[in-house]
């Protein structure tokens, strides 16, 4: 029996290289509700995880019509049977009296109950007011998920592109997953993931780069610590501001100054090439842009890095060392270095690492540039937010011939004039009034978006029809014209792919709730209505159900990276998931990329021409063209510079925000899962101890965070945050609370700004200030005692979920 | 020799963009990337500027009297709004050729002279000027469909 409230990570199961292929041992983790047991349950419905990226397995418990619990799945590649805690309870969400039945539509200042056929109706009849006339395409716009599956996206990837003919598409992934594909593309070629997890199983070295794996990813994070309890543990090194789990297990952790990722990864460079460190061989075969990339980590030697990022020199040096001495390096990176300063240029020093030492595609060399929703892969292949599908290139005109020709449509039709509408450049085109129609499926800007007070006028603008598809009336649907409930994961077929390239299939268990219909029944059903014709006058749109979709994207995939021809739903039934590639050739899939030094880099295939990592400048086909990669990858290198927002005599901290293990994104669903919600009930702010004390403040005490754009109200968490520093998660917005007050969400603080390439928001790097509200009187801060918030008072009651979080993990022996 | 009239034209053209960069960021803050990315290439106008200085002295003993009509004036004040966004970056583009330009001809003297570290600053100069070309080409790409056909 295990409370997973209290223990996130369940019991160990160590594990070391041996000879031979090593093996992960099962662990089943499984949770039903309170009073139902396994004999109660009618059947088991195959799934996978939907609440990070992980991709978990797992079986679905169906009693009656209802859902009652969940399985992690011992037959799949990525879990081996353990479960995220987030999965284990989160599911009871599918099951809260507050989803939404029926869609609404606006009347006045209200919104009321109607049917599909109205709702439908008003969206159509707007749609086509606003296409009607040249440059209609410019009124759209589609901002999406994380979270659908592929099927939804690919359907509403071609009305876009192809229907209606905007580059004004993007997804949430921008705020997650969008310079991981930066960074793969200007590195590589195309997005994909080299790595495997099973790299986790075979290295001798582990490296996490701004990534708190143990909250977000807490099933590969059992893995980690499972080959760390086991024989011949991997040396570990953590970059990170804050104490994270992971960074109080490592052997090294390096806590830099927010918004320094590059100067660090710089000078770890410059140590690894100047030690000898690298291997001149593959460096000179596989690679383009060694002399220009030591020129610039030259500049960057141990005590102007220790200076910039404010650590020690020998942990520089020792850091240096442990990573250019690993014989089998494993690293991953996420939001620390995604959502900081400099973004694409830092993922990409990462890749660089492996590249000079040759630590890529073999078994435990490899590079993870993780994903942080669930779905963000799909978003990005099928074209949903704003790529062209298939990972082809918009500046390559065979590419759009390619489209032009699967869709049957004139090439011109797909826009493909300029690099497609980023998240916040759709917002600000609502903002000035020419965007018009807003469509937002599965997520919610109104929390997740910097700077809220500027969003919410946005969303709240009268002259924006803004059409909401979601499971809950949410803080972005309050303000919409039309809402439509949707379906989600349990109550609707389909695949996703997580961020290990793993494709999973998830079977519909159960029906959704009232009128609510799936996703993709309702992009087919605007296409229908909208008449979006081919050039023969046929229906743009011919597939008609989950799995006519899929076919209809293995055909867009074909002879592309990300190419899933020889899957299918009945190869995905049963056993594992299957990692993409996947071609007749090669029908189990692919492990690892790049086994052979080979990269996506040839003009015909790239996705990408490239870009300037300081800039975002977008490179002439011809300029690519004349450096002849052949197969080669880029090593690009960039000057570090300060963020555009650093602390003041006003302002003396940065801010920095983030996730807990418990929570994910606004809440919409943990927040409705109780074992959940009340292991992280309320926001709250994480302070080092010694900043607390130059403030007057400790454990419990209210406290105030204000930026320049906003203010904060949370209680204190004293812990071991680097000083300087303050964290409030992002997850807490305001429809589980009363009044006009809106002075919980992180995001009223964060800074309108992106990194340049790959165009994601700076959730990392605000300037802010901590000011005394009440005295604690008694209470402790709502934070979670186990994960970074870790107290520094062991007054502090620990987190549990009691009897009501008790699951199984039951560990088979081969 | 005439070199030094050139290095004054490049100079002040550097120093006119830097000037031109910083309006266009401030006027245009609702555009946050063209802010941030503004104010970054005014700055590197000024290290530009900076690096040319001693070469400017340098030369200004061996010339004579400058030449008149050789400067210019482009940028005339910025505009609002999305057409605005485009005729400022598109002045921007403009003043950003004249110091490519200038780079080409004081590189071609400079080789002349057979001045290396002259040569040095001129090839920082123009690799850095060549991407601001394309970053401004980039960003007007992006704004001029909706700026001209969408826009009401």
């Amino acid at each position: 029996m295990a409370d997973r409230i209290a223990d996130p990570w369940g019991p160990r199961t160590p594990y070391g290289p041996g000879n031979g292929e090593p093996s992960w041992p099962v662990r089943v983790d499984t949770f039903l509700e309170p009073g139902v047991d396994e004999a109660d349950v009618d059947r088991w419905t195959q799934s996978a995880s939907l609440l990070h990226s992980n991709g978990d397995a797992m079986d679905i418990a169906v009693r009656g019509d209802r859902i009652v619990g969940v399985r992690g799945r011992a037959v799949d590649r990525v879990n081996h049977g353990r479960l995220d805690p987030k999965d284990l309870y989160g599911w009871q969400a599918n099951n809260s009296p507050d989803r939404l039945r029926r869609p609404l539509v606006r009347d006045g200042d209200r919104l009321v109950e109607t049917d599909w056929e109205t709702a439908m109706g008003r969206v159509v009849n707007r749609s086509r007011e606003l296409l009607d006339g040249p440059g209609g395409w410019g009124h759209f716009g589609f901002y999406t998920s994380g979270q659908l599956f592929l099927e939804d996206y690919y359907t509403l990837g071609v009305i876009g592109k192809a229907g209606i003919g905007t580059p004004h598409m993007d997804g949430n992934t921008r705020l997650c997953t969008a310079t991981a594909a930066s960074a793969l593309k200007a590195s590589f070629g195309t997005d994909g993931q080299p790595g495997s997890y099973r790299d986790v199983d075979h290295c001798d070295a582990l490296a996490l780069w701004g990534h708190n794996v143990a909250e977000t990813q807490a099933v590969l994070w059992m893995r980690m610590l499972d080959r760390r309890r086991g024989p011949n543990p991997p040396a570990m090194l953590v970059v990170d501001p804050r104490e994270t789990p992971a960074a109080r297990e490592a052997d090294l952790h390096l806590p830099v100054r927010a918004g320094t990722n590059l100067a660090l990864v710089n000078g770890l460079l410059r140590e690894v090439i100047r030690n000898g460190w690298y291997d001149k061989e593959y460096v000179t075969a596989h690679t383009l842009g060694f002399d220009e990339l030591c020129r610039v980590v030259d500049r960057y030697p141990p005590d102007r890095v220790a200076e910039i990022c404010d650590v020690p020199v020998r942990q520089i040096e020792a850091a240096a060392e442990l990573l250019g001495t690993a014989e089998r390096l494993f690293s991953s990176v996420l939001q620390g270095f995604y959502q900081s300063n400099q973004a694409t240029a830092a993922a990409c020093q990462v890749n660089n690492l492996h590249l000079v030492r040759g630590m890529i595609g073999r078994p435990g060399a490899g590079v993870c540039q993780m994903n942080g929703q669930p779905t963000a892969q799909n978003t990005r292949e099928t074209g949903a937010d704003g790529d062209l599908p298939g990972l082809r290139n918009w500046a390559n005109p065979e590419h759009v011939r390619q489209l032009a020709r699967l869709w049957n449509v004139e090439p011109d039709v797909i826009p493909h004039w300029a690099p497609p509408t980023h998240a916040m450049q759709i917002f600000r085109y609502a903002e000035q009034g020419s965007i018009k129609l807003l469509w937002v499926s599965a997520t919610n800007p109104a929390v997740s978006l910097p700077d809220l007070a500027r969003i919410r006028r946005i969303l709240a603008k009268p002259e924006l029809f803004l059409v909401v598809q979601d499971l809950f009336l949410t803080e972005t649907a309050e303000l919409a014209d039309v809402v439509l409930p949707a379906a989600t994961w349990g109550e609707k077929l389909g695949t996703f792919t997580n961020a290990d390239r793993t494709v999973h299939l998830s079977e519909k268990a159960v029906e959704p709730p009232g009128e609510a219909r799936a996703d993709l029944d309702i992009f087919l059903d605007y296409a229908r209505r909208m008449d979006f014709r081919d050039r023969d006058g046929g229906p743009l749109i011919t597939w008609t159900d989950p799995e006519s979709a899929f076919e209809a994207w293995k055909e867009c995939s074909r002879g592309r990276p990300c190419d899933y021809t020889a899957i299918s739903y009945d190869r995905l039934r049963g056993g594992s998931g299957i990692q993409w590639p996947c071609t007749e050739a090669n029908p189990d899939g692919t492990e690892r990329l790049y086994i052979d030094g080979q990269f996506n880099t040839d003009p015909e295939y790239s996705e990408t021409y490239g870009q300037d990592l300081g800039t975002g400048a977008e490179l002439p086909a011809a300029e690519y063209r004349a450096k002849q990669p052949g197969g080669r990858a880029f090593l690009h290198a960039l000057d570090y510079e300060p963020s555009p927002e650093v602390p003041s005599e006003e302002y003396p901290l940065l801010l920095t925000t983030g996730r807990t293990v418990y929570q994910f994104h606004t809440r919409t669903k943990t927040g409705r899962a109780p074992q959940l919600n009340n292991a992280a009930p309320e926001v709250w702010v994480e302070v080092s101890a010694e900043d607390a004390k130059r403030v007057g403040l400790a454990e419990g005490d209210l406290a105030r965070v204000e930026s320049a754009r906003g203010t904060v109200r949370a209680r204190v968490r004293v812990c071991g945050i680097r000083p300087g520093v303050v964290f409030v998660p992002f997850h807490y917005g305001y429809w589980d609370v009363s009044g006009p007050q809106r002075e919980r969400a992180a995001n009223e603080l964060t800074i309108t700004g992106w990194d340049p390439v790959s165009k994601q928001p700076l959730f990392k790097v605000a300037a802010a200030r901590l000011t005394k509200v009440a005295d604690a009187a008694g209470s402790f801060a709502p934070a979670p005692t186990v994960g970074a918030g870790a107290p520094a008072d062991p007054e502090v009651p620990a987190t549990v979920g009691g009897p009501d979080a008790v699951s199984s993990a039951e560990i088979r022996e081969d | 020799m005439q070199l030094a009239h050139y290095l004054g034209l490049l100079h002040r053209s550097l120093s006119n963009l830097d000037g031109a960069y910083r309006e266009v960021a401030d006027v245009h803050g609702d555009e946050p990337d063209v802010r941030l990315c503004c104010q970054r290439l005014a700055r590197q106008c000024a290290a530009q500027a900076d690096r040319l200085d001693p070469f400017a002295r340098r030369y200004a003993e061996q010339a004579p009297d400058e030449p008149d009509r050789l400067h210019s004036e482009l940028f005339r004040g910025t505009r609002t709004g999305g057409l605005g966004l485009l005729r400022d970056l598109q002045d921007l583009y403009l003043m950003t050729s004249e110091c490519d330009i200038c780079w080409t001809v004081v590189k071609q003297a400079a080789q002349g002279v057979r001045d290396r570290d002259l040569l040095s600053v001129v090839e920082g100069g123009e690799g850095e000027t060549t991407i601001q070309l394309a970053w401004l080409r980039t960003r007007i790409k992006q704004a001029a469909p909706q700026a001209l056909i969408v826009a009401d």
